[in-house]
């Protein structure tokens, strides 16, 4: 008789299309192929289910009227993990977090979430799943306890039971002095928390936080972020949304750049800053209306990639590998071209740097009508991020 | 630890007719809080109502000639608490809008609650506060004159109808309210579909003093219909005994069934309709 079943699993997610063997010795005596319905077959079915992402999507679309807010979206998100859908105002954030949390039905492609399809599992899915959206919806009227008492009874919790866990979050997000007080006397960040409180109520799996740090100041908004971190080390699988590449680049494990309603990459913050291959050069010119004139001395240096910003006098080259000797030949052409440095300076890629790379090759995709387009796009961005 | 949580959705329907109730009455509870605790908004609510019946009564308590039962107050009173009730209802609205400005129905929608329950929650704490408004204005009238004059129980018939109509007003106001979302809007549009309804009627004067071609519509208004049933319940057959020709305009079975019948119908339309429009919010 065998004593211990051994599952071998040829790699996860795949097991359905691998035969899956079992074996009570190590030497693979008394094998036995796992068929469908065999109780080994639910084993290995099981860990499949464990070990797979607990978000995914496939080629999620959603329209509004004439506007493709998802163009097809692809996410993957693994458990107990922070991930960081990072991306600028109308990139389809909101869009994309109101389908996964059953607010939004989609138009095409397929999403699950703890194992469950967002429209045919909507009703059991809400059981599973948090949510705090971009406004801090609280009952201003309510007192912060009775806030996460309501949410608590609508979870179908006893009155009790909702209020003794309400007091225990509230306590948990330092609010416990201001239990008793309307949420309409609160400070933002105050409102903040008691928004994030509420959606713990129901202990979700999978908590989604629509642009949670938005419109703080930077101490409530250190404060969020701790709190995220800390659920994330009870299990808790969050997906936030930001506009903030710092916020993505401090909180995510991964992190998903969207604009205009595709994910244009997917990785860790040093996955993605590997993806620009190399150093950055930053050059501000004493005189900023010179910007566009040392842009075009510096063409062709590097990978070729620049970003102008003429209100700030900033040109920025991708300096790829040798960045050290595109130095040397920006100095020497600056030299003879009679343009005056303010500062000058090599540094690692940041966040910053991945992002407008990247959304530029999307502006250039999409517009496709000649080499001065992605370059327009790209400045009227950081224009408008400055 | 209890472990009261209700982990999967109710699948039985007894069951989950009782969830949607318990988290209608939970919402209802949260709306009448805050009622409570910002009683400002309900004083004005009050006002408004009381400015109506000054108004009327001692404007213009003489220019309408051919008063059925010949007493403007009497006349007067029942519909105003009609009319009341449909402005009463209007806040429906206004609280569903800002409930979606605010995110809170975002916040509702993701939780495992009933889709009835925020509508039924919100037409049941207006339900409630319109009863407050409703008793307020039959003190209001007694103090002006108006009296019950068909005893006990046809008054409570009264109040009963005034809370069935503001219900169903409550009902068409968050169809409305989902639909158009923005509060300003909201407020606008509610009031511009409300006055036409209510003053083409017999709310306030009788309809043989209406211009021709509005007689037709204000007859088959069923605002008419629950005014001259409020009369009936509270005067008594002279309510609505034509002065000039002795003769009275409807039997009480007749306007009972037509009042019933047109509560009836628009509630069916109106809860499947709004509720389809939250489930479809976007």
């Amino acid at each position: 008789m065998p004593e211990t079943i051994q599952v071998e699993l040829p790699e996860l997610h795949q097991v359905a299309a691998f035969p899956i063997r079992a074996s009570s010795d190590t030497d693979g005596h008394d094998t036995q192929e796992a068929v469908p319905g065999s109780h080994i077959f639910e084993v290995a079915l099981g860990c499949c289910l464990v070990g797979g992402p607990i978000i995914r999507t496939e080629g999620v679309q959603k329209r509004f009227g004439k506007v493709e807010a998802l163009k097809g979206v692809d996410l993957e998100v693994q458990p107990g993990t922070i991930f960081g859908l990072l991306g600028p105002n109308g990139a389809g954030k909101t869009t994309a977090v109101r389908i996964l949390t059953t607010l939004l039905d989609l138009d095409g492609g397929s999403a699950q979430v703890a194992g469950m399809d967002v429209v045919r599992d909507a009703e059991a899915l809400r059981f599973k799943i948090g949510l705090a959206g971009q406004y801090a919806a609280v009952d201003e009227n309510l007192t912060g306890l009775e806030n996460l008492e309501l949410v608590g009874r609508l979870y179908h919790l006893g009155r009790a039971e909702a209020r003794r866990r309400g007091g225990e979050i509230l306590e948990r997000f330092d609010l416990s002095d201001a239990a008793g007080r309307p949420a309409r006397t609160y400070s933002g960040g105050m409102r903040r928390r008691l928004d994030v409180a509420a959606s713990l109520v129901g202990r979700p799996e999978v908590l989604f936080l629509d642009e949670p740090t938005t419109g703080l100041d930077p101490r409530s908004r250190t404060d969020v972020w701790s709190f995220i971190r800390e659920l994330q080390a009870d299990g808790t699988t969050l997906l936030l949304t930001t506009q903030y590449l710092e916020e993505a680049d401090q909180l995510a494990d991964r992190i998903g750049v969207i604009d205009v309603g595709t994910v244009i990459a997917q990785g860790t913050s040093d996955q993605l800053k590997e993806q620009i291959g190399g150093e950055v050069l930053e050059l501000h010119v004493s005189n900023r209306d010179e910007t566009e004139r040392a842009a075009e001395v510096l063409k062709g240096l590097g990978t070729g990639e620049h970003t102008v910003d003429p209100a700030t006098g900033l040109v920025k080259v991708q300096a790829g590998r040798d960045g050290t000797s595109v130095v040397f030949e920006a100095v020497r052409r600056m030299d003879s071209s009679n343009v005056w440095i303010e500062d000058l300076a090599l540094h690692k890629p940041t966040l910053d740097d991945v992002f407008l790379t990247l959304t530029g090759h999307a502006v250039a995709e999409e517009a496709d009508t000649g080499a001065e387009a992605p370059r327009k796009g790209r400045r009227r961005r950081k224009e408008a991020r400055t | 630890m209890s472990t009261t949580t209700v982990a999967s959705p109710p699948t039985g329907l007894v069951e989950r007719g009782l969830l949607a109730v318990n988290d209608g009455l939970v919402v209802a509870w949260r709306n009448l809080v805050g009622i409570w605790r910002v009683p400002t908004v309900l004083v004005f609510e009050l006002v408004q109502p009381i400015m109506f019946v000054l108004l009327f009564r001692y404007v213009y308590a003489n220019a309408f000639a051919n008063i059925p039962g010949g007493d403007y107050v009497m006349f007067l009173l029942p519909g105003i608490f009609v009319q009341n009730a449909i402005f009463g209802s209007t806040t429906t609205a206004i609280g569903l809008a800002e409930d979606l400005k605010r995110g809170l129905i975002d916040r509702f929608r993701s939780l495992p609650m009933a889709r009835s329950a925020v509508l039924a929650g919100r037409t049941t704490s207006d339900l409630a506060k319109n009863l407050i408004l409703v008793l307020l204005m039959i003190g209001i009238g007694y103090l002006v004159g108006f009296r019950f004059q068909e005893g006990l129980l046809a008054a409570l018939g009264v109040i009963a109808l005034v809370l069935a109509v503001s219900f169903t007003f409550s009902w068409i106001c968050a169809t409305v309210g989902l639909a158009i979302k923005q509060v300003e809007a909201v407020q606008a549009a509610i009031f511009t579909m409300v006055f036409p309804i209510v003053f083409v009627s017999a709310a306030f004067v009788p309809v043989a003093g209406m211009a021709a071609f509005l007689q037709p519509i204000a007859e088959h208004n069923p605002v008419t219909y629950w005014c001259n049933l409020a009369r009936y319940l509270s005067i008594g057959e002279v309510a609505v005994i034509d002065p000039a020709t002795g003769v009275a305009s409807y039997t009480l079975e007749e306007l009972i069934v037509k009042s019933v019948l047109w509560i009836v119908v628009l509630l069916a339309i109106f809860i499947p309709v709004s509720i389809r429009l939250y489930r479809k919010l976007t």
